[in-house]
């Protein structure tokens, strides 16, 4: 007994000294992070990270919904929400909310994506009693008066305007996700058709309110100044009395396998010069694919030493730019994406064939080592330089918990760490294929020419409420 | 000293994890909260070569961003070589006599740093970030990209080529179009009219020698600033300075000697006919240099007129009351020179002219009536309490520090700005309203479908 205690003794000056050893050694060695999680009886998750940098904080509240969640005939509800969310509860008049928060220094808004809507207030840390007062008054109390609700319709159809139907390569976007996702939401765009923007009703919108804006189906998140033993009752008292809600019907819908490459083209007067984007089928991050496929990302468009921007910009000097871009965290797979727009004068079949030497390249020769370190070295540090903001940091973990809990944020880097050369060759050959392709160009000039629904686009992932 | 600083933050994660030590944690962690809130914002120091250092140290995360800041911009270029200082400054990393351009972006990639350089009106800049242990290696670059730069033909073609393609691919964004037609009619000759990227034609007209020279005059000590923020104190900062930028000698750099932008005399409309959905409007006028004192009550203004989100009175008029537009805003552009005072909106064609009206209007209103003591209120609130997000991230701390001392606002100008602030009253608030809102004289711009929009003018 006596013999085994000094053993344990021992391992544990050992791991004592290891923990200083790597404090004294590795200074750059990131921090742990030490994020609290806890799910109130009502089912509302909390995670709360203490980080007290700076006498500030950032209070977030998530809806485990998006436009994933929208029934085909009425896409843009999830984001049309977002916006009624700012128009006032009986206790609260319509943008009363951010007033408050305003007039108190703070800053607030709100944001759609394909798996969830986000709200946030950021301001100084002992102002946090407002958010704890407006939130759960909003999650429960909202009005969604008529007339709100038709003023708002022609703010989001403005918004609408803003974003993609004046933007060419928005445009392009809208119909390539649409060609690629056939049966999933992930082919609509966020913000919604326009006809269906314009026949969403009052009902649509308390229906939806009434499924998804319950606290079993949200989370609170705060980062930032403040003492976690003693925010965690005040959350608990603020939010704790709202009754559970239904379970919301879960999404159980799979795209089907892509068995052949789909192309469409856009002709628009006001692009001026042709952009191709490329996107195929991939899986998301509860994947263990979904780590080679970052690192591939990184190797082909992680700066300007990476693999689309020294061949195809500065060495063949074919493109204006070029990047590549995984949609990791998401709830359901989604794509791995590559783009280029073409330098005036070049053509842009060539620019696609060479986006292609790119990928047969990587699938016949494995990168180097060197190489590989490079990107593995980028992602730490981004990783890193992101703890940086609050804001940052709450948007990091409230993502990954709505599409697959947080943890998975803290399995990142050791993720990415054991990647090796034959990983990245072996997702390449798997998915970047010919068959589960889908290709989207543009062409400046001419009259218009376009498929099915008026000229469409929206960004990538993510529509902001607001400037 | 560093080591101690960072041994001491270090000690602090470990003692995080032993629960049992919590007062001690407890006691320590008020302390360096305290003295964390207590601290100012940075530290500064000038170099014996004229180089003023500004440091925001904050080691919670092993990272450091620093910024060489030159005082100079695109207001010193000729006219006919507009897009000099931007191109001086964006050639920068793509060589320098030792380092071809690969190399370099080789070399700060592999640690997952970055090193870029950009220009404004105002000033040029060439920002590092890096982790703290790749701080030594970061700085041998910086130095060696802002002392030696190659000025290369192939590299200056390359550089030159990419910029048209941009310039071209901008054309696409009625937005930008709006913006940068405004600018042009409203400042005519002053370089503020001027995009700071050039034109397609002025690109043309800059030689290697322009760019040797511009480099050789104004990319000297004492015309710049070296702002660092992240986990580096000043010392380790001058100890890097005085490694690797020794031989950085003073030079002459000269008066700036561009007189400020002329105010329209009268009112003036840009039309572009464009087949867009929606139509993009920019009204606005000449508005004030950063240092006029009428800075804070303008900005007071101006966040409740068009600057506050969904609570200015242009947000509640033109979105809220009527539904016209996602996004309508004001600026406030204060610079070296007089800049512009902007409002900004995008409606669809049919909604234009009515929405142009109410603008009018609001300005009008603001100009005969004041403000309420209620939005006073919320105005300053809003401004006083929201300031320290503005120095959230090293990144945000570094571009303050930068903005501070190239207006020339002074280390105190954290603690001096809610104060200023606190003190505008209605009565200032009416008096700028007055003197710098020109319903009747402001340039507009209206990007829109004529067929659709109707308008009146």
């Amino acid at each position: 007994m006596k013999r085994r205690s000094w053993v344990i003794l021992g391992l544990v000056i050992v791991a004592l000294l290891g923990l200083l050893f790597l404090n004294v050694v590795i200074p750059s060695k990131p921090r742990e992070l030490e994020v609290f999680e806890t799910t109130l009886d009502n089912g509302l998750k909390v995670l709360l990270l203490e980080e007290r940098k700076a006498p500030v904080l950032t209070f977030h509240v998530w809806y485990r919904v998006g436009s994933r969640n929208e029934q085909p005939e009425r896409t843009g509800l999830a984001h049309f929400m977002e916006h009624m969310m700012f128009k006032g509860t009986p206790q609260m008049g319509a943008q009363a909310f951010s007033q408050v928060i305003r007039k108190n220094g703070g800053q607030d808004n709100a944001f759609t994506s394909q798996d969830y809507t986000g709200y946030f207030v950021t301001l100084a840390a002992d102002r946090v009693h407002l958010p704890l007062e407006l939130e759960p008054d909003r999650m429960v109390n909202l009005l969604l008066n008529p007339d709100e609700v038709e003023r708002e319709r022609s703010v989001v159809m403005e918004e609408r305007r803003l974003r993609t139907e004046d933007d060419p390569t928005s445009s392009l976007w809208e119909k390539v996700q649409a060609a690629a996702f056939k049966a999933h939401p992930y082919g609509k765009p966020v913000i919604g058709w326009m006809e269906d923007i314009r026949k969403l009703s009052r009902g649509d919108l308390q229906a939806f309110y009434k499924t998804y804006y319950a606290p079993n189906n949200a989370v609170v998140v705060v980062v930032g100044d403040f003492n976690r033993a003693e925010l965690l009752p005040r959350i608990q008292k603020a939010f704790g009395a709202i009754p559970r809600g239904p379970e919301p019907p879960p999404v159980r819908i799979v795209e089907p396998p892509q068995n052949g490459e789909r192309r469409v083209t856009l002709t628009r007067e006001d692009a001026k010069l042709p952009f191709i984007m490329v996107i195929y089928h991939a899986p998301n991050l509860t994947d263990a694919d979904s780590y080679p496929l970052e690192v591939l990302e990184v190797i082909l468009a992680g700066g300007k030493s990476a693999r689309l921007y020294r061949n195809l910009v500065y060495e063949k000097q074919l493109a204006l730019s070029a990047g590549a871009h995984y949609a990791r965290v998401s709830a359901d797979p989604e794509a791995f994406a590559l783009y280029a727009s073409s330098l005036p004068g070049k053509n842009v079949e060539e620019l696609e064939q060479a986006l292609y030497a790119e990928v047969e390249r990587l699938k016949t020769e494995l990168v180097s080592p060197r190489e590989l370190e490079k990107a593995k070295n980028q992602i730490e540090a981004s990783f890193i330089f992101s703890q940086d903001s609050i804001f940052s940091l709450a948007r990091q973990l409230a993502s990954y918990e709505i599409v697959a809990g947080w943890r998975h944020w803290k399995a990142y880097l050791p993720g990415i760490h054991a990647v090796t050369a034959e990983d990245v060759q072996r997702v390449t050959k798997k998915y970047l294929t010919t068959e589960n392709r889908t290709v989207g160009i543009l062409i400046p000039g001419g009259a218009a020419t376009d498929g099915e629904r008026p000229a469409t686009g929206t960004q990538p992932k993510t529509e902001g409420a607001r400037p | 000293m560093s080591d101690r600083d960072r041994t001491l933050f270090e000690g602090c994660a470990v003692h995080r994890h032993l629960k049992k030590a919590g007062l001690v944690v407890l006691l320590l962690g008020l302390l360096l909260h305290s003295l964390a809130e207590a601290a100012p914002l940075g530290r500064r120091a000038e170099m014996e070569n004229g180089l003023t250092l500004l440091v925001a140290e904050r080691p919670t995360l092993p990272m450091v961003t620093v910024q060489v800041l030159l005082k100079t911009g695109s207001v010193l270029e000729p006219k006919d070589k507009s897009g000099l200082a931007h191109l001086t400054a964006a050639l920068l990393p793509l060589g320098t006599v030792s380092r071809t351009a690969p190399e370099i972006s080789e070399a700060i990639e592999f640690v997952g740093g970055s090193l870029n350089a950009d220009a404004s009106w105002d000033s040029s800049s060439l920002s590092l970030t890096v982790l703290k242990k790749d701080l030594d290696m970061g700085m041998a670059l910086l130095a060696d990209v802002l002392l030696h730069p190659a000025f290369r033909e192939t590299e200056i073609a390359r550089k030159v080529r990419e910029l048209k393609g941009r310039i071209r691919q901008k054309q696409e964004d009625p937005g930008t179009v709006a913006r940068e037609t405004f600018a042009a009619t409203l400042f005519g000759d002053h370089p503020y009219g001027r995009p700071v990227e050039g034109t397609e034609g002025s690109l043309d007209r800059i030689t290697r020698q322009d760019l040797v020279d511009f480099h050789q005059r104004y990319y000297v000590p004492n015309n710049s600033i070296m702002v660092a923020g992240g986990d580096v104190t000043l010392e380790e900062l001058k100890g890097y300075v005085q490694k690797y930028l020794k031989a950085w000698a003073r030079g002459s750099v000269g008066p700036v000697k561009a007189a400020s932008g002329a105010p329209p005399r009268r009112r003036q409309v840009v039309k572009i006919d464009r087949g867009v959905t929606q139509a993009n409007i920019v009204w606005g006028d000449i508005g004030i240099a950063r240092e006029n004192p009428d800075y804070y009550a303008l900005s007071v203004m101006n966040q409740i007129l068009g600057g506050g989100g969904l609570t200015s009175r242009l947000m509640r008029s033109i979105r809220e009351k009527q539904g016209w537009a996602y996004d309508v805003h004001s600026a406030l552009g204060a610079r070296r020179f007089p800049g512009p005072f902007l409002v900004a909106l995008q409606t669809k064609n049919e909604t234009a002219s009515p929405a142009i009206e109410e603008v009018l209007k609001q300005i009008r209103e603001i100009r005969n009536t004041g403000v309420t003591e209620e939005e006073l209120e919320e105005a300053k609130g809003f401004l006083t309490g929201s300031f320290p997000l503005r120095f959230d991230t090293n990144q945000d701390a570094v571009g303050l520090l930068a903005g501070m001392e190239l207006y020339g606002l002074g280390m105190d100008y954290p603690e001096r700005y809610p104060v200023i602030i606190k003190a505008v009253t209605r009565d200032d608030v009416l008096r700028v309203a007055r003197k710098y809102l020109h319903p009747d004289r402001g340039i507009l711009v209206v990007i829109a479908d004529p067929d659709k929009a109707k308008l009146p003018f």
